[in-house]
């Protein structure tokens, strides 16, 4: 019989280092899922003892206490008490405590501490305490908590080896079991405090590169001025860095469908490889380097603490909208992906505040979008420079981010006075002290995204892409009659249905059938343009030509401009609305969401079309 | 005193919370996040523009970020 093996918690407050210790522990052994029932992130992985025997980690959540504030926290005290159903309790727990924040750090320890379980405490990040001129003395620590402590420096893997050493005792030291506990605040804060100040070997001023990197980044005006460069800095990167090598990837999948063409006989095999497969699945990934640089970015700001700065800088904002700074997080990781931004705003303490934010979290431009924008942006807007360094396709695809914002702030407005009738929010969030980020921990969490893009490129949008070419190219039109094959075909003829209802906004029947697989993922828009276009081109010469210069022969600029106006509202990704099902627990949610964004993004593209038709365009 | 009248980058001792006045959450977070009486802080940075407003603040060895109107529920005096 095998045994399971023993399964280890890492448990702490937020910012004590807990996921770059999970990081060295297990290195890129690491699986994501989500905790049973619950759309809360479990991440898991392997490490083993030095007699080789496998132990399995989770990072927990980060808390304050096991009294929850928030939906995090609450997943982190049902499972250190094995409440959770179909999650086993924790045979034993690491406390991640941050040496500089002992003071407010050790009341949640006293308190996890008590549960009885098997308990190693990491005091973390000792160099960052020293280098604010703090010496702790962990022995004293120790005694005084009843518990092992290990000094260590997770980003530098230090103290890794003696860490594994003593849970490995405290593991095989028998003991009994103990029931769960609920502790109360006023006692073991003033122990907590006590014990802190015991521990100090000795303390001077320090540095105080937090304080001074404050001074600057939460300035009254110096502050917003830099917020918003940094913003503008992000987005011109998107589009300026990533330029190379979507031109590899182009020339990459450009090759491979050539010696495929060259390859085989001309039939529908081949039809199916070059002009499904590849002009679908292709037309996508090649957005991989723009979603890795937004992702890039925003994992920056997060990891060296800068992010609840901007939180901060923004909060007397979003409160003009009935939001606060809590929000702007969650909100600016919509910018890559509105799945991690609705799940974020489980940290939002006001419930009406979070619900406001699920449901405009889809109207932040979102990296699915960008290849959308892209295409059309490409197509379309020439490229000249209207300014030093600012492009008029960069300023285009900034000012498509702006509405989305706008479109959002009136919705959270309306949403907020008319709809959860929230009459406050509020704003109370711990800083935390400036970091570099660890190159390790950021490309690990780059390839975790590229890989679950990926995935997604070659799953749904494979499928997608499959059944779109199938749809297009059957029924074969009879040979001579001088039909095109996108008319004749199954999907052309749904299109036709939908025609009449998007006509009057300015969409074309071309449009009117990307929208359908669209819904699964808005990239999808693309692929299937380009698998509309390569289908139906005349000859192989056109088919091989890339997609902007065909849609700018076919399109009017009143209809593209309708089409980026309809992608800055449409809520069309299926995943977003199952998330937010999950996290809303029913339907009434996404079904108020997804009408209210369709309604939103019909009116925008009509306004913006009759407008630009009026203007002659 | 209240926090929100702090004059910035002056220690001051907490006297009394009105936890009367707070919403039952922001009370909860705010002991959580160690406010008591009898515990030190100090006003760092004010808020962008003319509004001042969130404020963060030095507790123990942390920084935390809240608004006027939470800060005016907590009564201070600044240390000599």
């Amino acid at each position: 019989m095998t045994q399971m093996p023993p399964l280890v918690a890492l448990v702490g407050n937020p910012n004590a280092g807990k996921s770059a210790l999970f990081n060295a522990l297990t290195g890129a052994r690491q699986k994501i899922a989500n905790y049973p029932g619950v759309t809360v992130e479990r991440k898991s992985g392997r490490a083993t003892f030095d007699d080789g025997q496998p132990v399995e980690m989770i990072d927990l959540p980060g808390a304050y206490s096991l009294d929850p504030d928030s939906l995090d926290e609450a997943v982190t005290r049902d499972v250190v008490w094995g409440n959770l159903e179909g999650h086993r309790r924790p045979d034993a727990l690491v406390i991640v405590l941050d040496a500089g924040n002992l003071d407010n750090h050790l009341r949640f320890a006293l308190e996890l501490i008590a549960q009885g379980l098997p308990t190693v405490v990491a005091l973390n990040m000792v160099d960052l305490a020293e280098r604010d001129g703090l010496q702790l003395d962990a022995e004293k620590l120790a005694r005084a908590l009843g518990v092992p402590v290990v000094e260590t420096v997770a980003v530098r893997r230090r103290g890794l080896a003696p860490l594994m050493a003593e849970l490995e005792r405290t593991l095989k030291t028998p003991r009994a079991s103990v029931e769960p506990v609920a502790v109360s605040f006023g006692a073991t804060n003033q122990q907590a405090r006590d014990i802190a100040r015991s521990v100090i070997v000795s303390e001077t001023a320090g540095r105080q590169w937090t304080r001074r990197l404050d001074s600057v980044l939460l300035h009254p005006v110096a502050g917003v001025i830099i917020l918003l460069a940094l913003l503008f800095l992000m987005f011109q990167a998107v589009y300026g860095w990533s330029e190379a090598p979507i031109g590899w990837i182009e020339s990459g999948f450009a090759l491979l469908s050539d010696a495929i063409t060259g390859a085989l006989p001309d039939g529908l095999f081949r039809s199916f490889l070059t002009d499904g497969v590849i002009a679908g699945v292709g037309s996508v990934v090649v957005f991989l380097p723009q979603i890795l640089i937004l992702f890039l970015f925003i994992l920056l700001l997060e990891a060296s603490g800068y992010m609840t700065r901007a939180a901060f800088v923004m909060d007397r904002v979003m409160a003009a909208v009935g939001l606060s700074g809590h929000s702007f997080i969650p909100l600016l990781s919509s910018f890559a992906c509105a799945i991690p931004g609705i799940m974020a705003t489980r940290t939002i303490m006001d419930q009406k505040e979070r619900l406001a934010t699920i449901l405009i979290a889809p109207l932040m431009t979102c990296s699915a979008r960008l290849p959308v924008y892209t295409v059309i942006i490409g197509a379309f807007i020439p490229s000249v420079t209207v300014g030093p360094g600012i492009g008029l396709q960069g300023l285009v695809l900034f000012g498509l981010y702006i509405a989305g914002i706008l479109g959002a702030m009136l919705a959270a407005s309306v949403i907020q006075r008319f709809v959860t009738q929230s009459r406050t929010s509020s704003f109370l969030i711990e800083m935390p002290r400036y970091q570099w980020p660890r190159l390790r921990d950021i490309a690990l969490n780059l390839w975790q995204r590229a890989w679950v893009f990926l995935r997604r490129a070659g799953t749904i949008i494979f499928a997608a892409t499959i059944i779109l070419w199938a749809l297009l190219s059957f029924p074969k039109t009879p040979v001579g009659s001088g039909i095109s094959q996108v008319e004749y075909s199954v999907a052309g003829r749904i299109a036709d249905g939908l025609e009449p209802i998007v006509r009057p906004i300015g969409f074309n029947h071309d449009i009117a059938l990307a929208l359908i697989p669209a819904m699964a993922a808005r990239e999808v828009a693309v692929s299937a343009l380009a698998t509309v276009y390569a289908i139906d081109a005349a000859d192989e010469d056109a088919a091989a030509s890339s997609l902007g210069p065909k849609l700018a022969a076919d399109w009017s600029l009143a209809t593209a401009l309708a089409f980026l106006a309809w992608f800055v509202f449409a809520p069309q990704c299926i995943s977003t609305i199952a998330v937010t099902r999950r996290e809303t627990n029913g339907w009434k949610w996404p079904i108020f969401m997804v009408t209210y964004l369709f309604a939103l993004a019909y009116a925008a593209a009509g306004i913006t079309y009759w407008t630009a038709r009026s203007f002659g365009l | 005193m209240q926090l929100d009248h702090l004059p910035l980058n002056r220690a001051a001792v907490i006297r009394a919370i009105d936890w009367d006045v707070l919403p039952d959450q922001e009370g909860h977070r705010l002991r959580s996040l160690g406010f008591e009486p009898g515990v030190t802080i100090e006003a760092l940075h004010k808020g962008i523009l003319i509004w001042r407003d969130p404020i963060a603040v030095r507790v123990g060895r942390m920084t935390v970020a809240l608004r006027t109107n939470v800060a005016a529920a907590i009564d201070c005096e600044l240390k000599p």
